[in-house]
């Protein structure tokens, strides 16, 4: 399955077009885009670029209007394991412990149940949260919380794990902390990873590639490849200049609009 | 109180606020004086009785004393030794069994079928519109139906009981199913947990509150129902006992047979409760 000369994630000229009350919505126009394993490519763009639609697309959540959603040359027919999803608004449930939240997919795919109480150790263990596993999500902090949601979907072996926005409704200390921890876990494990978001500087951060999206209709503009040496320091000149550049195109996505 | 640590070598001096007192005699006294709230307006109302009724030979409604002398010739006999005299535990165990037979049953139609209403639009197509219709008949009109259906006795009033219960927890199941965050369907899809497992692990334990909710509101209609249900044709049951001592004018069996159900009732709300509880310890409004 695993091929190494074909990309793990291919989207061929997707597109996505809602009807909202009689009018046609076009969320998403002719998007290429692949991805090769244990890439780490961010989808950066104002809202309404179509972004989230992409991700959805690769998680199976939504079916392109037209073109083709991939995963090693197969078809995305719908949601599952091989792609692990990580939500803003975490999306844990609420009755299971920290425990059983990571042990949910292992479970629900019929693995015997002393092998999924040492997963759930394990990936507990594994994002710092063995001192919590008997805790319920309400009891957590936010960035708790999206812990227990990245190690539930590495605890399922997703090959491609995917990010809508994930530390969006963190603090900026968590934030940054749960980045940090995402890059250690990224370079530790070989994750092929894509991540939704609106914010430059994470782009830079965390991208091995940024892919700039704009809106009305939701496409791709550019791809930059970030050379930038890990771990990236956000106050280094390079960092800025490129930060500059990608700040001017994505606030040139508003004026039209602010002139109109 | 204040410490001093270093940090990076600079003196950092931190202020510790003192442990909050764990004070077991508060707690006590805070359940001490709601038991005292509690029992206010009951000895109120006691009171009021007992100087309306006492010492009036020809009050229509007993003083409280003889309603307790009768509850424990009811309870034991060997007082008034007639033909209710120590019947009390039949009478409440055939309507503990027709409440609880009658509830257990409307559970298990109500719950798959709320959940199977909840969430797959054709069923709920199908029989929203005729539940919709049925749902505001009060139970008690049902009754010269039942009687036709099910005959003269016990059959009809656990019918009606089945009825009383079945509707709140529908309704609450229904809602509960309607109201659960889709995003949690997509996480379970995402991590290989698709169709009809969904119903076990998603959609049941994610409206379990609801459901909680339904299952009181029913076991109360319960209660309700059962006193209508044994009134007519039945020779058994809190409802019969109290129908036979209205046309024998015993007023002071009618008052004990309502004290029962009171009690009887409160104990089964409470058991629920505590079942709820327990089960229910993760939601952050319930547990």
């Amino acid at each position: 399955m695993a091929d190494p000369t074909i990309p793990i994630l291919d989207m061929r000229a997707v597109s996505k077009t809602y009807a909202v009350g009689g009018r046609r919505i076009e969320a998403l126009r002719e998007a290429d885009l692949t991805v090769s394993r244990g890439e780490f490519v961010c989808l950066l763009g104002a809202s309404g670029c179509g972004k989230s639609t992409l991700l959805r697309m690769a998680a199976g959540f939504e079916t392109p209007s037209s073109g083709e959603a991939v995963m090693w040359g197969q078809p995305i027919a719908g949601p599952g394991p091989s792609r692990g999803m990580v939500f803003q608004d975490y999306g844990l449930f609420p009755w299971l412990t920290v425990r059983d939240n990571i042990g949910f997919g292992p479970k629900a795919r019929g693995r015997p149940a002393a092998e999924v109480r040492d997963i759930a150790e394990r990936y507990s263990t594994l994002v710092g949260l063995q001192a919590f596993a008997d805790a319920y999500p309400h009891q957590l902090s936010g960035g708790m919380k999206q812990r227990v949601a990245i190690a539930r979907v590495l605890a399922n072996e997703a090959e491609v794990v995917l990010m809508d926005e994930p530390f969006g409704a963190l603090d900026a200390m968590t934030r940054e902390r749960l980045q940090d921890e995402l890059l250690d876990l990224w370079s530790r494990t070989g994750l092929t990873v894509l991540f939704v978001t609106h914010a430059i500087e994470e782009a830079i951060f965390l991208a091995d590639r940024i892919v700039m999206m704009s809106p009305s209709p939701g496409r791709i503009e550019a791809v930059y490849d970030v050379g930038l040496p890990r771990r990236r320091d956000v106050s280094s000149p390079a960092f800025n200049d490129l930060r500059r550049m990608l700040a001017a195109q994505l606030h040139s996505h508003h004026a039209p609009k602010a002139a109109a | 109180m204040s410490t001093g640590i270093e940090v990076g070598g600079l003196p950092v001096s931190a202020t510790v606020p003192p442990a909050p007192r764990t004070d077991r005699t508060g707690v006590a006294l805070a359940r001490l004086s709601r038991l005292v709230l509690a029992c206010i307006v009951p000895a109120v109302l006691l009171t009021v009785w007992q100087l309306t009724t006492a010492g009036r030979p020809y009050s229509l409604i007993p003083p409280p004393a003889d309603v307790w002398a009768e509850m424990r010739d009811l309870a034991v006999g060997g007082i008034n030794d007639d033909a209710f005299s120590g019947t009390l535990w039949t009478h409440l165990a055939a309507s503990l069994g027709r409440v609880y037979g009658g509830f257990a049953l409307a559970a298990a139609a109500a719950l798959p079928l709320g959940l199977l209403i909840g969430r797959i639009p054709l069923i709920r197509a199908l029989l929203d519109p005729v539940l919709q219709v049925l749902r505001p008949v009060p139970v008690t009109a049902w009754l010269p139906l039942a009687m036709i259906l099910f005959g003269l006795g016990p059959r009809s009033a656990f019918f009606l009981v089945f009825l009383g219960a079945f509707y709140p927890i529908l309704v609450n199941t229904v809602f509960g199913v309607r109201a659960v965050e889709p995003r949690l369907f997509e996480a379970a899809a995402m991590l290989g947990c698709t169709g009809p497992a969904q119903f076990l692990r998603v959609v049941l334990p994610a409206s379990l509150p609801s459901i909680f909710t339904g299952l009181r509101l029913g076991l109360g209609f319960a209660w309700v129902v059962i006193v209508v249900g044994e009134m007519t044709g039945v020779q058994t049951g809190l409802g019969a006992i109290i129908m036979e001592a209205r046309q024998l004018s015993r007023t002071e069996i009618v008052i004990c047979g309502m004290a029962v159900i009171g009690v009887a009732g409160f104990v089964s709300d409470w058991l629920v409760m505590l079942l709820g509880r327990r089960l229910l310890a993760w939601s952050p409004t319930h547990g």
